[in-house]
């Protein structure tokens, strides 16, 4: 049943590691986070032009419990820190975070009391994307980057 | 100076001199725009003449300035316009740098009262007998008025809470 009906006869090996890197690559889930402009540009990655279902990355959650990949898209203030923290804390395992633009990536412009300077400061952020917005080609090639860094996780054992 | 005042602004302008001559301090003008400077006591009562009588209905708003190092260093203004007579005047109210503090006209204008906590919460300029006297802004335990002039652009360092980095086991 299953696997062999479409294969026939035989079988192939592999690691499950492999598998399961390749399945988790493939489906990697968007939590958005949009607070600011940034977020007007992460609309356009999942939208039909750049589409961002060609990596699977397409069903863009508004909930925690089913996203793998939080995307920071804008500005972050203290207040919305808290926020964002806890929807990270209720995202399962494992999961990734995109830092978009310079202003999650360093506060950018908003180098004040009241902006964070740095989404990194509470949350371990995985992929960094330049530019004030990027365009969503910028996003697509961190979710590219994140599909890559996923690949090479050992992320059921490790080979000893 | 020679002031260049429409009717409206004129009949203004004399009534506050008329009325208000122990606090009225001097009045100029602007960029197109007409600034009376009074007395902090009289705030309120001028604010209500201004109203009632000409028909400054509309707090367009009303915002704190830092004159750093100056005498008197805080100033309120005020931004009024009477939508009947199209007319905008700017009324200022210098402050000491001790104890900066103002009656609030959250009573004439309802509009006051966020536009007034935003003052406080910035500045630290108190008003006294607000509805409902907070920060707006910062936290309520934040020390500090972001936008007084010796405040520094980044802030004070661990002033606001940042998240925990490690889950909360709730």
């Amino acid at each position: 049943m299953g696997i062999e009906s479409s294969l026939g006869d035989g079988y192939f090996t592999t690691k499950v590691d492999a598998l399961t890197n390749w399945a988790r690559s493939n489906a990697a889930w968007p939590m958005p986070m949009g607070l600011a402009c940034c977020a007007i540009e992460m609309m356009a990655f999942a939208g039909p032009k750049y589409d961002a279902a060609r990596f699977g990355s397409e069903v863009m959650r508004f909930s925690p419990r089913q996203s793998d990949v939080m995307i920071v898209a804008g500005w972050v203030n203290y207040k919305m820190a808290h926020a964002i923290r806890r929807i990270w804390d209720q995202m399962p395992d494992p999961k990734w975070c995109i830092a978009m633009g310079a202003c999650a990536s360093t506060g950018g412009m908003h180098r004040c009391y009241g902006v964070v300077q740095g989404c990194d400061n509470f949350l371990p952020v995985d992929a960094y994307v330049s530019g004030c917005p990027p365009r969503p080609d910028a996003l697509l090639h961190a979710l590219m980057k994140i599909q890559d860094k996923i690949r090479t996780e050992h992320s059921v054992m490790l080979d000893t | 100076m020679d002031l260049e005042l429409s009717d409206t602004l004129k009949k203004v302008i004399d009534g506050l001199s008329d009325q208000f001559s122990d606090s009225f301090i001097e009045v100029y003008q602007s960029t197109g725009d007409t600034f009376v400077r009074v007395e902090a006591d009289a705030v309120v009562d001028i604010c209500k003449y201004l109203k009632s009588t000409h028909h400054f209905i509309y707090l367009n708003d009303l915002f704190g300035t830092d004159r750093f190092t100056s005498e008197e260093r805080f100033e309120v203004v005020y931004n009024l316009i009477s939508l009947r007579d199209r007319e905008r005047l700017f009324l200022k109210v210098r402050l000491p740098e001790e104890d900066p503090r103002l009656e609030s006209v959250a009573d004439i204008w309802k509009s006051a009262s966020w536009m007034e906590r935003e003052v406080y919460d910035m500045f630290g300029v108190h008003f006294d007998n607000h509805p409902d006297f907070r920060r707006i802004f910062m936290p309520e335990d934040y020390e500090y008025h972001p936008m007084r002039k010796e405040f520094p652009l980044l802030g004070i360092p661990g002033s606001i809470e940042l998240p925990s980095t490690t889950p909360d086991t709730e």
